[in-house]
């Protein structure tokens, strides 16, 4: 018996031994072209100081002292963690709370998972335009504008996110509710439980998976942000401090990045390239951790 | 086997095909390879380019960066193999930033065919970086039928109180009038400079007047004429079309506005003359008067952005291509001709006269023995950022017009000078 499993594999590793290389081979190199050599270049362009990406000069740890003197690199790091975490809390909630609903029997619930998941398709910059000409058409009737507090600003980039986004999570919590074992809602239905019950203890339970996705994405998203918040309000309204030093108040850090490189001097390009690395890192390390946590909750059918 | 081979080969055939497509092919007699900043020309460029193909076989490639990303598509295209043989260093904060770049123009055939040293920009070594292919001039744009129809004559605007008078009797009898003073200055991306780079200049000039003139960027300036910009700032916004409030995020369409005889004044450059006189044949310009001693002799706003440079890392014979094309464009009567209605007017001995009614204006002005304002705003340190801070609180000035609100503009247009120097010269 074992021997025969492992001849039937040998029959197939033949040809994938033989042309193995040759599928993985584009594939490979795309990714190589595409991700990791512009990856380690990034990391190595940080300790330089560059205009042209041919001529570059190495100034060893210079621009990661640059980048924790810059006080809009703070500013907008505190900025970026607050909206992330609403944006989180709302975007989940509110994805749950859809797909719930249109997982009971409702009349036209393709129709209504259709139309959620539809502004997703819209790319961020065309949201941002869109979005900024109905928050000012109503925000001018009170003769103000997005662009003028700080609070619209950071409210305004929430809704455009959610409505961006909660029909995408939608989708995915829609596929966890219906793996979630009827056998099991049965159970719980002769026992007794109540229907706060059966959501609480059985089926976010079992949705654990999902939002483990959910919440990774939304996680992600919410830091790595940049078309919209260019498209909204791309940082304004500033606050011009004594001295002439700014800060943008609703400056996320993959703008303030952004600004940072082709804002300002060349020697300013080796200390966004910089910033972009300790941006690599956040992100990657809120991400795994946030993995770790949802991971231990997930219960095993 | 032999299908497995067969589709071995097509699929590495493919692949040739694909490596193929990148490789470039080289070329002896060179090429010109331009990387143009202003959109609003590219059409006329690119027959340019296909008429100097078809004379004299020599390819010339023209590129037009996107509307505010001139910098990053340079940046962009510099990295290249085939990189731009000829682009744009419109000012010192570019000379700066490129001169390694720039071929040297002294002494060159395109050198020898200019008529004036003015537009010319020079690294402090004295290297001729870039030089000027046209200039062009801004203003306030005047409707004469409109200010007549409001009882006036052109004759009444000589000075600020002159021009106060006016635009403040138009806006109190804007709804029994039928237009309205000044047409909306918007403060979005697509409007913003004209206020903050180009009245901005007011301030800039006189005060670099008082100091002798500037030869290149002050690390920091006082601010001394911040009431001027003020006076015709608030003169501009509070004697409009739309409310200040609304400015923000702007959206009306100043142009329309002012060709459609909505509004009387307009601020902004020559280049309009050809959209503007469509509608408005008899439009003028006059210059910023802000209530500087002397103003009744002021003249428009000259200077330039549109400076060519050759790239020094570019081959020599693509150098050489690059030098004939570009003396080509100002000797050859058609392509000059073409050239200088979009650009205005060219600085050059045998380039085609020009018809744009802005820049006779200017040229008027001068004969008059006025003084022309020489565009300092392009010394401006780490312009976007610069500017974008001088929007945001004027956004905020917009909304209200406070005294707090007033000190932070000027905190932004003085302040903010010194700190963007710092910033661009680290």
């Amino acid at each position: 018996m074992k021997k025969k499993i492992s001849n039937s594999r040998s029959t197939l590793s033949g040809p994938l031994a033989k042309w193995g290389w040759f599928f993985l081979g584009p594939v490979t190199l795309a990714f190589i072209i595409g991700f990791v050599w512009p990856f380690f270049q990034g990391i190595y362009l940080s300790f330089c100081k560059f205009r042209l990406i041919s001529n570059t000069k190495f100034v060893g740890f210079d621009n990661y002292i640059e980048v924790f003197k810059d006080g809009s690199f703070l500013h907008s790091f505190w900025y970026t963690a607050l909206f992330a975490i609403v944006s989180l809390v709302l975007i989940n909630v509110l994805a749950f709370m859809v797909a719930y609903v249109l997982t009971r029997e409702i009349k036209g619930s393709n129709l209504f998972r259709t139309v959620f998941f539809m502004p997703n398709l819209i790319g961020g910059i065309v949201l941002g335009y869109i979005w900024s000409m109905i928050f000012d058409g109503i925000l001018s009737k009170f003769g103000t504008s997005i662009l003028l507090e700080s609070k619209y600003g950071f409210w305004g980039l929430i809704i455009l996110l959610c409505w961006q986004q909660i029909g995408y999570m939608m989708i995915i919590y829609i596929a966890g509710l219906q793996a979630v074992p009827e056998d099991m809602l049965e159970a719980a239905k002769i026992d007794g439980a109540k229907s706060g019950q059966t959501l609480f203890r059985v089926i976010i339970p079992n949705v654990m998976p999902s939002i483990t996705i959910c919440t990774f994405l939304s996680l992600t998203n919410g830091f790595k942000l940049f078309d919209q918040n260019l498209a909204l309000t791309a940082g304004q309204p500033y606050i011009i401090q004594e001295g002439g030093t700014v800060i943008k108040t609703t400056e996320m850090l993959a703008l303030n990045i952004y600004n940072t490189f082709y804002g300002q001097s060349s020697a300013s390009q080796g200390v966004a390239q910089a910033k972009a690395v300790v941006f690599f890192i956040l992100v990657a390390g809120l991400g795994l951790m946030q993995l770790a946590i949802t991971r231990k909750r997930e219960v095993q059918q | 086997m032999m299908k497995k081979a067969l589709s071995l080969i097509l699929a590495m055939v493919l692949c040739l095909g694909l490596l193929a497509g990148c490789g470039s092919s080289g070329e002896e007699t060179g090429s010109v390879y331009w990387l143009n900043f202003k959109p609003e020309s590219d059409e006329v460029l690119q027959e340019i380019a296909q008429m100097y193909t078809e004379e004299t076989g020599v390819e010339v490639k023209v590129v037009t960066a996107a509307s505010g990303t001139y910098n990053q598509t340079l940046l962009a295209e510099m990295d290249k193999t085939e990189a731009p043989t000829l682009f744009v260093i419109g000012n010192q904060n570019a000379v700066k930033d490129w001169k390694d770049y720039a071929l040297n123009l002294k002494d060159t055939a395109i050198a020898k065919e200019l008529n004036t040293d003015a537009y010319n920009l020079y690294d402090e070594d004295g290297n001729l970086v870039s030089i000027g292919y046209c200039y062009e001039c801004y203003g306030i744009i005047v409707n004469p039928k409109l200010v007549e129809a409001a009882g006036f004559t052109m004759d009444d605007i000589k000075n600020f109180d002159g021009l106060k008078k006016v635009a403040e009797s138009i806006h109190s009898r804007a709804a029994e009038l039928g237009f309205d003073a000044f047409s909306a200055s918007d403060m979005d991306d697509s409007s913003s400079w004209r206020f903050t780079g180009h009245m901005a200049n007011l301030e800039y000039y006189y005060e670099s007047k008082a100091d002798g003139g500037w030869k290149s960027c002050p690390e920091s300036i006082k601010g001394t004429y911040m009431e001027n910009f003020k006076n015709l700032y608030d003169l501009c916004i509070n004697n409009s079309t739309v409310e200040p409030s609304s400015l923000a995020t702007g959206g009306h369409d100043a142009q329309n506005e002012f060709k459609t005889g909505k509004a009387a004044f307009y601020v902004n450059g020559s280049w309009e003359y050809s959209a503007v006189s469509e509608t408005v044949p008899e439009a003028t310009m006059i210059p910023y008067y802000c209530g500087v001693e002397g103003e009744e002799k002021a003249g428009l706003n000259c200077g330039t952005e549109n400076c060519w440079a050759i790239n020094s890392q570019a081959s020599e014979a693509d150098q050489k291509a690059t030098m004939d094309f570009m003396v080509w464009c100002v000797t050859d009567p058609e392509a000059s001709r073409k050239l200088v209605d979009t650009f205005g007017v060219m600085p050059y001995k045998q380039a085609a006269t020009s018809s744009n009614g802005f820049l006779a204006a200017a040229n008027n002005y001068s004969a008059d023995g006025c003084y022309v304002m020489d565009w300092v705003t392009n010394y401006q340190p780490n312009v976007d950022e610069y500017r974008k801070a001088l929007v945001a609180a004027l956004n905020a000035y917009n909304a209200d017009q406070s005294e707090a609100n007033w000190e932070s503009v000027k905190t932004a247009f003085v302040d903010g000078w010194a700190v963007q120097y710092q910033a661009a010269n680290k």
